[in-house]
């Protein structure tokens, strides 16, 4: 299914955990080092997949998705901080590892590759990032003053 | 949680105030709290760093503030916004988060005296450039573009001549050289004129006006539409390294964010003229009623117009809501559901009738203000542009006849009755 609604980016973040974060970076100012640090104060078990780093922040990076998954089996969610011409290759990668979702970051738009994983049966969300939807959801956008589009009378719990 | 689309009204009383987590309140708390507790030093790190979401010093963000920024964006169909301790602070942080010593803007020349000042003294003393052009004529605006031009800046309803500007011909323009459309939407309110939905990139308020609608605070919001392309390389200050935030580039961190996030942790951070959240309670309170309010704000503006213009004491009367406007096609296009309530006309006998006029009113406040449920009455000439040369007053269409009324939610024939009496004393 590709995702197109908060609700159903919502359902995909809800029953996840685990993360492997295709193109992950070490260096403090990258988009992807803020959504792997945000994400691992969240609650997610989050591992870089990237050749260039052993570790990230002590915890173990690898060198491909194969690996991961011969560490840590089957991730809930790739997603994917790659340029956009890597996107088939990292969702041919993503349907080997059996991964349930694959989550195109921000600008990480390929058509091809949207379609080989949404016809795998792996849940696909494109254009968004995790961090974001994340904190539309738990409330963090609102605490930074931004429209989360969310509107309820439900009380939700404290913790960001 | 469902996909459905909300209304206007849903929203304002909805969006950004849903039931205060820890305690359950359904009415928004004031958070009158300077500061907020970190949970570890790792967590104010992951804080101050901007990778995760949390309140660190009211000058930055604050619940209450939050709450009313997100249903002010809501409303205007925004990505995000960010209040202000006035309209003016609203505008300036919204022009510093895109432009510096050097830069460049194009501006409409019949805005609020205040916001020429701004631009024409303040701004320039920062180094900043001003062309006002006027009627913010689409075809004048391009021309004044220069290479170093970073932003086109205008009001849906002019103050206070009530000229309407044509969003979707100058936002069109304003892309075509890679550049922002700022829009003062203060006049109209998000409930009249939504200028995102016509392609402008960044809405400012007072918020003291209409958003208030009580004349209790004083306060502003800037809004962002969240479409703008900042890493174009036309507005460095996002898209490259800043030195005043350990050298982060906004664009690439924070993509659509960027403009808001810069305008919020570097601009609002160092300018300091932050909302105060007793005043955003208010806000929020003002919000909840705004559709009510402006159709009753429009409903009494009509009455009142109908009966200055047959007024045989009334040498001319300028409100766009009238049938017999220049602008109706304007006017039919950007504000469907009203004009607003606010207008201006020259009695019989000028400058001195209009003295004589105010200064016989009993109901109508002679005060330096707009959009109060009560009906307030100004003199521009020597109050609101009165600092203005003769050449800018001129360009900016205030006579010396001038009088500006605020139309409020009293009954209707009580505004009329007193309107009569200073009219013919």
């Amino acid at each position: 299914m590709i995702a197109a609604t908060p609700a159903q980016r919502r359902a995909i973040l809800d029953r996840s955990r685990t993360v492997a974060m295709v193109g992950a970076s070490a260096n403090p100012q990258r988009p992807s080092y803020f959504v792997y640090r945000y994400l691992l104060t969240h609650g997610f078990d989050v591992h870089g997949v990237n050749p260039a780093y052993a570790t990230i922040d002590g915890r173990a990076c690898y060198a491909s998705l194969e690996e991961y998954v011969r560490a840590h089996g089957p991730p809930d969610i790739v997603d994917v901080f790659r340029k956009a011409s890597a996107a088939p290759q990292a969702a041919a990668d993503a349907i080997a590892a059996k991964a349930k979702a694959i989550w195109f970051q921000y600008g990480v738009i390929d058509e091809r590759a949207t379609r080989l994983a949404d016809q795998a049966g792996l849940d696909v969300v494109v254009d968004r990032c995790m961090k974001v939807e994340h904190a539309r959801f738990r409330g963090g956008l609102s605490v930074a003053g931004m429209n989360s589009g969310v509107l309820s009378s439900k009380r939700r719990s404290g913790r960001m | 949680m469902s996909d459905r689309t909300f209304g206007f009204r849903t929203r304002a009383l909805h969006a950004g105030t849903p039931p205060d987590p820890t305690t359950g309140a359904r009415a928004m708390p004031i958070y009158l709290s300077a500061s907020f507790v970190f949970e570890s030093t790792e967590h104010a790190a992951e804080l101050y760093s901007l990778r995760n979401y949390g309140n660190i010093y009211t000058r930055i963000s604050n619940p209450t503030v939050a709450a009313f920024e997100e249903k002010i964006a809501s409303l205007e169909g925004g990505l995000g916004a960010v209040a202000t301790a006035s309209g003016q602070a609203a505008q300036l942080i919204a022009i510093l988060s895109l432009a510096q010593a050097g830069d460049h803007l194009v501006s409409s020349a019949n805005i609020y005296g205040g916001t020429i000042t701004q631009f024409s003294v303040t701004l320039k003393r920062m180094g900043i450039e001003t062309t006002f052009v006027p009627d913010a004529q689409p075809r004048a605006m391009a021309a004044a573009i220069k290479p170093n031009t970073k932003a086109l800046f205008a009001e849906t309803i002019g103050n206070p001549l009530g000229n309407v500007a044509d969003i979707a011909e100058l936002a069109a323009l304003a892309h075509q050289y890679g550049i922002p459309l700022v829009v003062d939407n203060t006049f109209a309110s998000p409930y009249l004129c939504r200028p995102i939905e016509h392609g402008a990139d960044i809405v400012v308020h007072s918020a003291t006006k209409f958003i208030s609608g009580q004349g209790r605070v004083i306060a502003g919001a800037l809004i962002e539409a969240g479409s703008f392309d900042w890493a174009s390389g036309k507005h460095p200050l996002i898209s490259e390294p800043s030195p005043g935030y350990h050298g982060m580039t906004f664009s690439e961190t924070f993509v659509e964010y960027a403009y808001l996030m810069r305008a919020r942790a570097e601009v609002l951070r160092d300018v300091g003229a932050c909302l105060s959240p007793m005043d955003a309670w208010l806000l929020i309170g003002g919000l909840e009623t705004l559709a009510l309010r402006m159709d009753a704000h429009v409903a009494n503006a009509v009455k009142v117009a109908e009966f200055l213009e047959s007024h045989r004491q009334v040498a001319w009367l300028n409100y766009p809501g009238l049938a017999s406007n220049p602008q109706r096609h304007l006017v039919h296009k950007y504000l469907p559901r009203g004009a607003g309530s606010i207008m201006t006309f020259g009695p019989r006998g000028g400058r001195a009738a209009a003295v004589k006029f105010i200064e016989a009113l009993e109901l109508w406040s002679h005060l330096a203000n707009v959009g109060d449920a009560k009906s307030l009455v100004i003199h521009p000439a020597s109050t609101t542009h009165q600092q203005l040369t003769d050449d800018e007053m001129q360009t900016a269409g205030i006579t010396p006849d001038m009088i500006r009324l605020s139309v409020g939610l009293e009954d209707a024939e009580d505004l009329i009755w007193d309107l009569d009496r200073a009219l013919t004393l």
